[in-house]
């Protein structure tokens, strides 16, 4: 080894553990301030802003009652708001799917007029900025009476996930033999039948790792919702409650920070599992070699 | 892409090439039928509204009177005169270009080192790997109120120990300043400090997307090849530069290319963390004020427009001049 190299390797491994500590303080921190303060009475942060501790037997939860408790009992309903955002997301999900399984089936196995100019049509979608599809989709939503529907919303986070859904599908089926499908098919099965009962379950962690993903979009989202549902308190999703109640001045940044839990948490707990789910579904394809 | 196979249509007796000519219709019937359900949602949902909106952009529309729009309607150029020349309209292009290089550069660059300094195993790796991840699942309007409430002059965490550790005279407004005076060896200069937050956020947020890119290329890379630079004895900066560098090109390229588009586009972000003030406003943010403020339909997409033509004309001059030529195109 030469010096040159001894030296940097030497003062690579102190940066590389400083690097380490550093991302996971800068990726952690945020998440924990913001647990912390929603658990903090208001008076006590504004005294010590600069804490970064507090013991349990200073935490309130009055912050969550408020945030929890509905409209009528003087709080910011968002029990309701959580129910609205899990259907948007469970049914743009499930839609999406059910548009992008046979959609990525087709594009890698199917042979079809237009196949290699579908790609065109998707790249449309990232190409053409969201802000510039809400203004038609606003009006054209007006008029079909869609707007301030949960089912206008579902309708667009379909549209904006199925083609990324659609390629990462694709992906995964080009790695399963055709073998099996030609097998299926000597044994007499259709085409969907093949795709439902061969196909699918090979694809399984693709088809899950796709669900969530389209779910956490769906969750997170917040110019759509807030173009289309503002006007109806009931129909707020989550994310868009969470932002208007930013703008209320007699709304405490505790109480913020425990809306911004309520809506954090689930996405967490959904990505925590999914990345368990993940790795265990490709260990299992390795095992079978 | 997929590569089309070959068409396989060799000379064959009448009776069976009609018989393969009919299954080929079948399969291109099934392709179009199974994708039918996507064509359809993406058409309405996106495809459409595109068209609507340059038909919009050139109709002098507002709230008030868009019943009365249609295909056939007064088509103008007003629109387009209006908002190249309204005030602030090439500022804020300008800014929108800044924080999108800004964002796009950063994310990439910290994804870099995040995924050169997470490649190797180590206690806790797992844990690491998912915890560095998390700016980017989590939902923006949470993300960006934690660091409106971090970085806040009256009660922020960062101004508070800014004063009291690192001797700041006074609290920095981080998010509704416009320029920040910085005076370093006897210069002093102007600092776009609002903007650079939320270029800072951006680059937060976004580079766990970068890092998972270039994590699955860095393990791609065959061992043998550090194996040998090493016994050779390179140097690790060297190993970067002429081994894992060369290989990860391409990601770099398509990454630069991806966020530089989301980046562009990105409304949700600095609408939250500024609402547009102090020098950030970015066209997106600039149509969405259009359109709920002065409830100008016409105006706001022209402009969305021109943000689109915009992306367009920056993608291709980075396409054509500026990308790193992807490896085994020459050959």
């Amino acid at each position: 080894m030469t010096d040159r190299a001894a030296v940097e390797t030497r003062v690579l491994r102190v940066l590389r553990w400083v690097v380490i500590i550093g991302l996971v303080l800068v990726t952690l921190f945020p998440f924990y301030y913001m647990a912390l303060l929603s658990l903090r009475p208001i008076e006590e942060v504004l005294q010590n802003p600069g804490r970064i501790w507090a013991g349990p037997a200073e935490w309130t939860v009055s912050t969550y009652r408020e945030v929890l408790s509905s409209v009528d009992d003087g709080g910011q309903g968002f029990m309701r708001l959580l129910l609205n955002s899990a259907i948007v997301s469970v049914a743009a999900t499930m839609v999406t799917l059910l548009a992008s399984i046979p959609g990525a089936y087709a594009v890698s196995r199917l042979r079809f007029t237009g196949r290699r100019q579908v790609h065109f049509l998707f790249l449309a979608v990232y190409l053409f900025p969201s802000i510039l599809l809400a203004i038609p989709l606003f009006v054209l939503f007006t008029r079909l009476g869609l707007r301030g529907s949960l089912l206008g919303l579902t309708i667009v986070y379909v549209a904006q996930t199925v083609p990324v859904s659609i390629y990462m599908l694709r992906n995964y089926l080009t790695t399963i033999p055709e073998s099996l499908e030609e097998a299926a098919a000597v044994d007499g099965y259709t085409r969907l039948q093949t795709l439902r009962k061969v196909v699918l379950p090979l694809a399984a962690p693709a088809v899950m790792a796709n669900a969530l993903y389209v779910f956490m979009i769906a969750w997170n989202e917040f110019l759509f919702a807030l173009l289309f549902l503002v006007e109806d308190r009931a129909d707020w999703t989550v994310s868009l409650g969470l932002a208007q109640l930013s703008g209320g001045i007699e709304v405490s940044k505790t109480v913020l920070m425990a809306g911004s839990v309520v809506l954090t948490v689930p996405i967490v707990i959904i990505f925590f599992a999914a990345e368990r789910l993940l790795t265990e579904g490709l260990t299992a394809g390795a095992d079978k070699g | 892409m997929v590569a089309t196979e070959p068409r396989q249509a060799p000379p064959e007796p009448p009776a069976r090439a009609r018989r393969v000519l009919t299954r080929r219709q079948r399969e291109n019937r099934a392709g179009l039928a199974y994708l039918s359900p996507t064509l359809i949602v993406v058409v309405v949902v996106v495809v459409l509204p595109v068209l609507w909106t340059v038909m919009l952009a050139f109709q002098r529309i507002r709230l008030i009177n868009l019943r009365r729009a249609g295909v056939f309607g007064d088509y103008t150029l007003a629109n387009l005169e209006l908002v190249l020349t309204s005030p602030g309209f090439w500022s804020s292009l300008w800014t929108t270009i800044v924080y999108t290089v800004g964002a796009t550069l950063g994310s990439i660059v910290i994804g870099l080192i995040a995924a050169l300094a997470l490649r190797g195993r180590f206690f806790g790796r797992t844990f690491v790997r998912a915890s560095v991840l998390l700016p980017y699942v989590a939902p923006v309007v949470a993300v960006t109120f934690v660091w409106e409430i971090l970085l806040s002059p009256q009660f922020g965490l960062a101004n508070n120990w800014g004063t009291r550790f690192l001797g700041w005279d006074q609290p920095i407004a981080f998010l509704s300043q416009r320029q920040y005076e910085v005076s370093l060896l006897g210069w002093h200069f102007d600092v776009p400090l609002a903007l650079l937050t939320v270029i800072v956020f951006e680059a937060w947020r976004y580079f766990p997307f970068a890092f998972l890119f270039l994590l699955a290329r860095l393990q791609a890379v065959p061992a043998e090849l550090e194996e040998a630079a090493r016994v050779d004895g390179a140097a690790p900066t060297q190993i970067f530069r002429h081994i894992l560098l060369p290989q990860l090109g391409p990601v770099i390229a398509l990454l630069t290319v991806l966020r530089f588009i989301m980046t562009f586009n990105k409304f949700d972000d600095v609408y939250l963390l500024t609402g547009g003030g102090a020098g950030t406003e970015v066209v997106s943010v600039r149509v969405y004020n259009f359109l709920t403020a002065r409830f100008d339909i016409g105006a706001a997409s022209a402009q969305a427009l021109i943000l689109a033509l915009g992306l367009v004309v920056l993608l291709v001059v980075y396409l054509r001049y500026l990308a790193p030529r992807v490896e085994g195109e020459e050959r």
